[in-house]
């Protein structure tokens, strides 16, 4: 943490963890799906779902989704602003054993498709993204990162690095797991700084028959 | 990260440099931020600081525990000038804060008004026209002990209580006091020392689990420490323990703190027959 995170963030209080935190966890959710949300359904785990309401936690989810960051004055707003954009929403609690006391998990719908996050709270409005779609990705979403699905086979790791090398962009961390050998595998993959290249999730995904779907998530600050 | 107000004391005896160099120095080397662009980072929290002061000041929505009375002192109040514009202030802020207003985390949301309180009283009350600066100045120095405590303890409640949320913020308005007025490096550290002494173990109780009762009052009396520490300081008082010392004992005694007062509201003022009432009172409104 630097002075300006100790003396910081700039935000909509009262809770950082549960108002913060939770703004740029509807907000990460919403860059994730890409296009304006229609369709969401919220699930609250923990103490999101516990003491949620009096930190304004909803609206703050709500705000995030509709795309705002988290010091925008107009997040204590956010229901009527979804309202008069069409964003349909509802939220429930669950139950899950283990999970992170401020978690939530989002399913959001349109177009046929959906997209599913389950996001971590961890406090000074920083979060995690903990799962996407079911995959296990844990991470924190301040740098730019590429989310990587692929078959589990030789040379799909250097095409990538590879690349990243030429558009001279650092790697700063870099996770790779599968479920089996020869199975699906995630990477994820935070960068320094981000790639000039605005098709470059395109590139990537044409560098190897191997690599399925490329996710360039931009950093949540 | 900055691992010892010590460190900074150091610098500056070596270097023959002042507290705020000292300190730009060691983070620009620490982040790779250039110390320009720290600076103008820092100048930018100072003016949502003052933002919020604003906002703040203008803000009448109601608290969910009932409306704080608009404080007006008379000529007759025993605190001084000083103490009593930071403490309105704090609690404005702090009110402004548990509704949903635009703040600045400093280091906490719990305790976004001390730092305002007293920035706040200073412009208004002290300040020359380079009050921008001489104020960008004493932000440093006050990120700076923020970033030692966050670094040896902690700046949760949920950890330390409150003497890590409205505990730190005091003891960086503290030195960022004593840093104004003209204080040594020395004395500003005695000067954080001394606040975070006179708070130790101190509970986070929250009333209903809201950021409201008694938070935002905790602000408006916390600057007062700060204040005082900062004068006592300044006039020669010293910390007979070092401030890294002192951290670290209120991470300790953070870590001895039960669960039922590290922000569960299990416990304290939020487990009072007063409270529980109250608490059911704002779940029925719900």
């Amino acid at each position: 943490m630097a002075l300006w995170d100790i003396v910081g963030p700039v935000m909509i209080g009262p809770s950082s963890s549960h108002t913060a935190g939770a703004a740029r966890i509807g907000l990460l959710t919403k860059m994730l799906w890409g296009k304006p949300v229609k369709k969401a359904e919220l699930y609250l785990r923990g103490s999101f779902l516990d003491t949620g309401r009096g930190h304004g936690t909803d609206k703050a989810l709500i705000a995030g989704l509709l795309g705002m960051r988290p010091d925008d004055k107009q997040l204590k707003n956010s229901f009527a602003i979804a309202k008069e954009s069409g964003l349909d929403f509802a939220f429930y609690g669950e139950k899950v054993i283990g999970a992170h006391p401020n978690s939530v998990r989002i399913v959001i719908e349109g177009d046929g498709q959906s997209l599913e996050t389950v996001c971590y709270s961890v406090g000074g409005g920083l979060i995690l993204l903990h799962k996407l779609n079911g995959a296990r990705l844990d991470i924190s979403c301040d740098l730019p990162t590429l989310i990587v699905s692929a078959e589990d086979k030789v040379g799909t790791i250097s095409a990538i690095t590879g690349y990243l090398n030429n558009c001279n962009v650092n790697i700063a961390t870099m996770k790779v797991s599968r479920e089996s050998r020869g199975g699906s595998v995630t990477m994820t993959i935070e960068l320094d700084s981000e790639p000039d290249d605005l098709l470059l999730s395109e590139r990537i995904l044409s560098l190897h028959p191997a690599i399925k779907s490329v996710r360039l998530l931009k950093g949540v600050l | 990260m900055l691992k010892a107000a010590e460190t900074i004391l150091r610098v500056t005896e070596k270097e023959n440099i002042s507290i705020v160099q000292a300190i730009l120095r060691l983070s620009s080397a620490d982040t790779g931020v250039s110390e320009a662009e720290i600076r103008e980072k820092m100048h930018g929290r100072l003016l949502a600081i003052f933002e919020s002061v604003e906002d703040a000041a203008a803000n009448t929505e109601p608290l969910k525990f009932g409306q704080i009375p608009e404080l007006n002192f008379g000529g007759d109040a025993l605190s001084g000038e000083f103490i009593l514009y930071a403490s309105k202030t704090a609690i404005q802020v702090s009110k402004h804060n548990a509704t949903m207003g635009r703040v600045v985390a400093a280091p906490t949301a719990g305790s976004c008004g001390i730092l305002p309180g007293i920035f706040s009283a200073w412009k208004t009350l002290r300040a020359g026209e380079d009050w921008e600066e001489q104020l960008t100045d004493a932000l440093i120095v006050a990120g700076a002990i923020g970033e030692v405590i966050a670094k040896r303890a902690t700046l949760a409640g949920a950890e330390g209580g409150c003497q890590a949320e409205c505990g730190a913020a005091s003891a960086m308005g503290s030195a960022a006091l004593a840093f104004i007025r003209g204080g040594s490096c020395e004395t500003c550290l005695h000067a954080a020392a001394l606040t975070i002494k006179s708070l130790l173990g101190l509970a986070c109780d929250p009333v209903g689990g809201i950021v409201e009762c008694p938070c935002i009052k905790r602000n408006g009396m916390l600057v007062a420490n700060a204040i005082l520490a900062a004068d006592l300081a300044l006039a020669g008082v010293r910390s007979l323990i070092p401030l890294d010392e002192v951290i670290d004992t209120m991470k300790e005694i953070g870590q001895m703190l039960p669960p039922a007062i590290r922000e569960t509201s299990l416990g304290g003022l939020a487990q009072t027959p007063s409270g529980i009432a109250l608490t059911k009172k704002l779940h029925e409104g719900e």
